[in-house]
């Protein structure tokens, strides 16, 4: 019974037929970037491709999380087989984190729905580094749509956008949200933005307010990454109004993307960005390691002519520069 | 009368306390050296913002009400300690239910397993509230029950029981406790969201400020909010803007404040630190006075005077050395008596760990009789009054809760009602409770706070426990009974009036009292009318915030 | 790829109460306190069944539950709980926190809860007594 000890691609094959102790304990190795995360990777990224998956960010308070909690309801009522990432921040601190989106979520969804809680593990940007790969082994185990709900400290959510075919950005009524939106670069991010507490006074005018910028960006130029305006859904998640709509505008925009080549350009751009951070990860752990003087020598006397202002750290710099590929 | 001159409230002070009828005891020391009524100046007792107390003559005139809450087993256990009560010559019933029945749920739901008749009596139907007032006069008692979420239902059968036994609703005096914010705010016994559970409420305060002029369909309590965790400012803060949010939600269904807002009572927590709560106290009578006098218009006097309830700090009691928890409640209850309490409930000291013994609640009780009666502090009326500090813990009380207040209002849009709603749907209020919370146990913990007998002073824990187990027979007894009511019903009957209630349910226009008796009446249960209401309202999951 | 995050995997635990009873004070403390532990808490909260435990352990590859129980059902209810965890082949200590009279506390244990955490427990036994009851199941391998 126990997975103790059996090989991941044994635990792979349990997770294909369903089993989903089997998959939370891949994902379990893939956040870890334990050993067997690149046996998982290798076999998830074969078999992954199919998913739609969906980005919802926004301010903390923006009600995101019962929002999720409504589409995950219609996707379960609509017999699809989805899957929920809902990130939490962790505590830069002790590195332990409260995770409590799951409830709200388990509550509405079918039971086909599976739910997973991470923790940002120190990644700035909105999401846990081991995102992507949970979201290949979500795909590869048939989950579709994978939706990913953000921290939402309400600052650059850059990650979700590279991560998602489609980013929804939920804003709400007295919150300074539009202006908010527009300073971090989530205007454009957004594939579709969701006002939410749409029975709030003000609701209107953020509409209206997004409607403003997105014509004053779409004069400027900057929605042709899409080529298409985003849309703006009203909703009101306490009650779920709204939120059948804002599947529909989903469905649209996925619909407009893998028509106009869109889709594929982004899990193209969405890999290579993957093996770019990885690499840079790497390199960042070894350029550490270097720099305490643990994997090559001489750094030591470098960084010592540094401190005795005989060499600049520009000049250090360029001189280990062009030893890292020695690393 | 808003504002005159020193010697003009004075007179009337003397006035007002000379035509009082005293207790007939000495006030004098115990060394016979005679006290007077009240010392310093105004404002004074009885007098506008109340601070002093609500009665010129304090208890002088009359002591607190002593009232001991309990009550477990069955309907018929219940009743027959309700009669010995009455033969004893009290007048006042006070009804525990078990947590089945408090969550809306009938004893044969799943998750009632264990539970049923447990921390008080389980009523599925219209038969078991019949048992539980059997043969007493419902016209002559006045019956307190502590229940909120389905307080509709339980409202209802008690009015069918009057019905019933020949008394008119008219006649039957009584609290529901009925104060759903602070469900979601800390006690957590929560059925439907937070607006369709206020449409009740005000539907129940419509429906007895018409019809029912001798019940009060409200008791705001902090005592959980306290008991969740919350620090002495944020229960006063918390309550107190709840009781703002009822004021507000039965103004806009069209009452006259000064309709009902005399029949609104209140319900404490009395911890140990002495002065904090004696400075909380004296602050909430201030505050409501001046709230509902210049925020809300009351005109009468009545409406402005807070009368609360007090209830020592179940949270304070430790496991460890339980003897121990004697002297904490002594202390509470005597922080109760100072702040003017109008009725108290001391703790019994094995409580952190069950239900009380009998033992332990005649101690309790014992306790109370002696701040009463040994300690001379009901001789003068709010004795603490004028002292530098109190008066100052007084004013820092209020002035904290006056910036929670300014929260609210920002949040709600210049309305407490909707902050209060705003403040449960964001989290605010168990996040600023869980905060508190967690800072407390972190002080006891680093031992910057000492719990005597917890983190100090261990040694000498006996470790014997004597405690009072419920046996699983209440349990079968209840389920069989339950399953009785059901065979004998006329379930058409039950299908049309649930159907009409959630009809009704539906058009917030229309009053659910009147169908809610209905039903009750046909031997629908609890739990039938709660599922029903669901269907209609939804129910309520609480959002994680920490 | 990076060997450090391998050496002392995070500790994830779900912590829930079940049933109807309210008090979720102590458990919203233990949530803090094993998140200042360094731990990842997915935290359930109120009203949980055996079934939403269940698949939370499943779905959040969750090391260990921690249970909240102050009704005096500890009785019926943890000893349930430990046995749907095992009935869906999970292999994760149950820890009862709350209040436990002493007398219940054996045959609480004999019901294959792992500990048992009255009121008063330290922060640090707190902490401690979730990687001890982890430690034990993890056994020599971390990865368990």
């Amino acid at each position: 019974m126990s997975l103790r000890g059996l090989p991941p691609a044994d635990i792979f094959d349990k997770a294909l037929g369903g089993e989903r102790r089997a998959l939370g304990r891949l994902i379990t190795f893939v956040e870890r970037d334990a050993a067997e995360a690149e046996t998982v990777a290798e076999l998830a990224h074969e078999r992954a491709g199919n998913a739609h998956v969906i980005g919802i960010t926004g301010a903390p308070g923006s009600g995101k999380s019962t929002l999720t909690g409504q589409l995950v309801k219609l996707l379960g009522e609509a017999g699809k087989r989805a899957a929920v990432l809902a990130v939490d921040p962790s505590s830069p601190l002790t590195g332990g984190a409260i995770l409590g989106d799951r409830v709200r979520m388990e509550d509405v969804a079918s039971p086909d729905t599976f739910i997973r809680s991470m923790a940002t593990r120190g990644h700035q940007g909105g999401l846990s580094l081991a995102v992507p790969g949970v979201v290949r082994l979500l795909d590869a185990t048939g989950y579709d749509p994978i939706v990913i709900e953000t921290v939402g400290v309400g600052q650059v959510e850059v990650d979700i956008a590279g991560t998602a075919d489609t980013t929804v950005v939920v804003a709400t009524p007295g919150m300074g949200d539009s202006v908010q939106a527009n300073k971090a670069g989530l205007l454009e991010l957004a594939d579709l933005f969701v006002v939410n507490k749409a029975d709030r006074p003000g609701a209107k005018d953020v509409r209206r307010d997004l409607d403003l910028m997105l014509d004053l960006s779409h004069v400027s130029g900057q929605d042709q990454r899409t080529g298409m305006r985003p849309e703006i859904i009203m909703t009101t998640a306490l009650s779920g109004e709204g939120a059948p709509e804002m599947w529909d505008a989903i469905e649209r925009h996925r619909t407009a993307i893998t028509a106009n080549g869109q889709l594929e350009a982004r899990r193209v751009n969405r890999d290579i960005d993957e093996v770019r951070n990885r690499l840079m990860a790497d390199l960042e752990s070894r350029v550490d390691l270097m720099l305490a003087g643990q994997s090559l020598a001489g750094v030591a006397e470098v960084l010592d002519a540094v401190a005795a202002r005989s060499l600049s750290p520009t000049a250090a710099a360029t001189q280990l520069a062009a030893r890292i590929k020695d690393l | 009368m808003s504002d005159p001159a020193p010697d003009q409230a004075r007179a009337a002070w003397q006035e007002a306390y000379d035509a009082t009828k005293l207790r007939d005891v000495p006030f004098e020391t115990m060394s016979g050296v005679p006290v007077e009524p009240l010392y310093g100046d105004g404002p004074y007792p009885g007098q506008y913002p109340y601070t002093r107390g609500l009665h010129a003559a304090g208890y002088r005139s009359r002591l607190w009400t002593m009232r001991m809450f309990a009550g477990f087993g069955t309907a018929e256990d219940t009743n027959a300690r309700f009669k010995e009560l009455l033969r004893a010559g009290g007048g006042g019933l006070s009804t525990a239910f078990d947590m089945p029945t408090l969550m809306g749920r009938d004893s044969d739901h799943d998750w009632a397993l264990g539970e049923v008749g447990h921390c008080g009596v389980a009523v599925d139907t219209l038969a078991d509230m019949e048992d539980l007032f059997a043969d007493i006069d419902l016209s002559s008692v006045s019956t307190s029950m502590t229940i909120n979420g389905p307080a509709a239902m339980i409202m209802a059968m008690y009015i069918a029981v009057g019905e019933k036994t020949g008394v008119e609703r008219s006649q039957l005096a009584g609290t529901i406790q009925n104060d759903i914010l602070k469900e979601y705010q800390a006690q957590k016994e929560y059925i439907f969201p937070p607006r369709p559970s206020m449409r009740i409420v005000t539907d129940m305060m419509k429906f007895t400020s018409t019809e029912m002029p001798k019940w009060h369909p409200i008791s705001i309590s902090g005592y959980h909010i306290r008991e969740a965790g919350s620090n002495a400012a944020q229960e006063l803060a918390f309550t107190l803007a709840n009781g703002f949010a009822y004021v507000e939600a039965a103004v806009a269904a069209g009452l006259d404040i000064d309709d009902f807002a005399p029949r609104l009572s209140f319900f404490f927590n009395s911890h140990s630190d002495f002065f904090e709560e004696i400075g909380k106290f004296r602050a909430a009578r201030r505050i409501w006075a001046r709230w509902m006098k210049e925020r809300y218009g009351a005109k009468d006097p009545r409406s402005m005077m807070m009368k609360f309830h007090t209830q020592t700090a179940g949270v304070s009691l430790t496991a460890q050395q339980a003897e121990i928890n004697i002297g904490r409640v002594a202390i509470q209850a005597l922080a109760g008596a100072l702040g003017g309490t109008q009725s108290l409930h001391t703790d019994a000291y094995d409580e952190a760990m069950a239900l009380p013994t009998e033992d332990a609640a005649r101690i309790a009780l014992r306790t109370q009789q002696i701040v009463a009666h040994e300690t001379g502090v009901t001789n003068v009326v709010d004795p603490l009054g004028g002292a530098p500090f109190v008066e100052w813990m007084t004013d820092e009380m209020e002035r904290r809760a006056e910036d929670i207040f300014a929260h609210l209002l920002d949040i709600g849009n210049d309305s407490i009602l909707e902050g209060a709603y705003a403040g449960i749907d964001d989290g605010y209020f168990v996040g600023e409770i869980a905060d508190a919370a967690y800072r407390f146990e972190r002080e006891v913990n680093e031992g910057k706070r000492i719990i005597v007998g917890v983190n100090e002073f261990t040694e000498g824990d006996s470790g014997e426990r004597n405690l009072l187990r419920i046996g699983a027979e209440v349990e079968e007894y209840q389920l069989k009974r339950l399953n009785d009511v059901k065979q004998r019903r006329d379930n058409d009957a039950v299908t049309r009036v649930l159907t009409q209630l959630k009809t009704e349910a539906a058009d917030p226009e229309i009053n659910l009292m009147p169908t809610m008796i209905e039903a009750v009446k046909t031997f629908a249960t609890e739990g039938e009318i709660v599922a029903s209401l669901e269907e209609v309202f939804g129910t309520y999951v609480e959002k994680v915030f920490l | 790829m990076s060997d450090a995050s391998t050496s002392d995997p995070q500790i994830r635990v779900v912590l829930a109460k079940l049933g109807f009873d309210g008090h979720d004070r102590g458990i919203k403390i233990v949530a803090r306190i094993l998140r200042d532990a360094g731990m990842e808490v997915i935290f359930l909260g109120l009203r949980q069944s055996y079934k939403n435990v269940v698949n939370a352990v499943e779905q959040e590859d969750a090391d260990a539950v921690g249970l909240s129980m102050h009704n005096a059902s500890h009785m019926t209810l943890a000893p349930k709980m430990v046995d749907a965890l095992a009935e869906a082949g999970l292999e994760v200590p149950v820890i009862v926190g709350g209040i436990v009279p002493d007398e219940d506390i054996d045959p609480l244990m004999k019901t294959g809860v792992a500990a048992i955490l009255g009121p008063g427990a330290s922060a640090e036994e707190v902490a401690q007594t979730v990687r001890d009851a982890v430690a034990a199941v993890r056994g020599s391998s971390p990865q368990a």
